[in-house]
């Protein structure tokens, strides 16, 4: 499965560098740069988020997790779960970090669901960073407020369907 | 936070339950590195070849729900980080695409998008949950959308003046 997902990737690579290369070798020059920059810039982040993901994960109060957002704690879990979501500070691992460090740990399918949603549309610290300087801020607000019930409409939809 | 993590198990559990995660967690991060490489070079040639003015016609030309649905599609279609996808975003609205699709476009590739959820979701809570998560977050740009377009139509202004 995991080799797998490495071919389609870097097969989706190898079509893209190509249209770029026919398009011109300056164009094919910058993006493989351009890329690589951006793998450097994300080195550390991505260490320090992986490497952590397994120590945060036991030093997570098992019976508090369970408790506050575990299978049994319903709609109430997951608020807090959304909000915990809307709070954890962004970069590419850190929510997925503690999505699964929280669902090793006891935590509910739904309830990680909600979580990880929350930080991937509203997480406070990424809107401000990334967002409004790179859209109107009024467009970055509006998105953010038709979001808000998301996280629990996924973890209704969660807790309808199936639990992963 | 990882540090922290860190040091609180190590002088908790000894250094043997220390290293048995540390070497785990190094294995996590060695499996992760060729799909981030890949994902970092499938956003930058993106970058460089999309012809984001043709993306946006086809948005903005589209609208009640097969406008959302054609936004979101491209949501899930496009490769690429936050400096990709926002500049994108930003465009759709000046080519005068409505709110409403260029939300839909952002939560689809914020929660469906492929690479993403190849890249980083993948190896910390594998495959079977990744895949229920993405199915139960099918419908949600389109909610999204709506509720864009509901709040729009309630008097909420996004207009956008080119270079904004």
């Amino acid at each position: 499965m995991f080799i797998a997902v490495n071919i389609l990737l870097w097969l989706v690579v190898a079509g893209l560098a190509f249209v770029a290369a026919l398009r011109g070798r300056v164009l094919f020059n910058e993006g493989a740069r351009e890329g690589m920059l951006e793998f450097l810039r994300l080195l550390p982040r991505i260490g320090a988020g992986v490497i952590g993901s397994g120590f945060i994960a036991e030093v997570l109060p098992k019976a508090l997790v369970a408790s506050w957002i575990g299978p049994e704690s319903g709609l109430l879990g997951v608020v807090i779960a959304t909000l915990g979501g809307a709070l954890t500070p962004g970069g590419p691992v850190v929510g997925f970090a503690i999505g699964s460090a929280a669902l090793k740990s006891g935590a509910g399918a739904p309830q990680v669901i909600a979580y990880s949603t929350a930080w991937a549309l509203y997480a406070i610290h990424r809107l401000v960073i990334w967002e409004v300087p790179l859209m109107p801020a009024r467009v970055v607000w509006l998105r953010a407020a038709a979001s808000l019930p998301l996280p629990f409409i996924a973890a209704g939809l969660a807790m309808l369907l199936a639990q992963p | 936070m990882a540090c922290a993590a860190a040091a609180a198990v190590y002088v908790r559990d000894g250094a043997e339950h220390f290293l048995a995660i540390f070497g785990s967690d190094l294995t996590l991060f060695g499996e992760m590195l060729p799909k981030v490489l890949a994902g970092c070079l499938i956003g930058a040639f993106v970058t460089m070849i999309l012809p984001r003015e043709l993306v946006a016609r086809w948005v903005g030309h589209e609208s009640g729900l097969t406008g959302l649905a054609v936004a979101a599609f491209f949501g899930f279609l496009l490769p690429g980080g936050p400096i990709t996808i926002y500049p994108v975003a930003g465009a759709f609205l000046v080519m005068g695409a409505d709110a409403g699709a260029v939300v839909a476009f952002i939560t689809a590739w914020t929660l469906c998008g492929y690479t993403r959820a190849l890249v980083w979701e993948f190896p910390f809570f594998g495959p079977h949950f990744v895949i229920w998560r993405i199915v139960e977050a099918i419908p949600l740009p389109l909610i999204a959308g709506l509720l864009a377009r509901l709040a729009v139509r309630a008097g909420v202004n996004v207009t956008v003046k080119p270079g904004e």
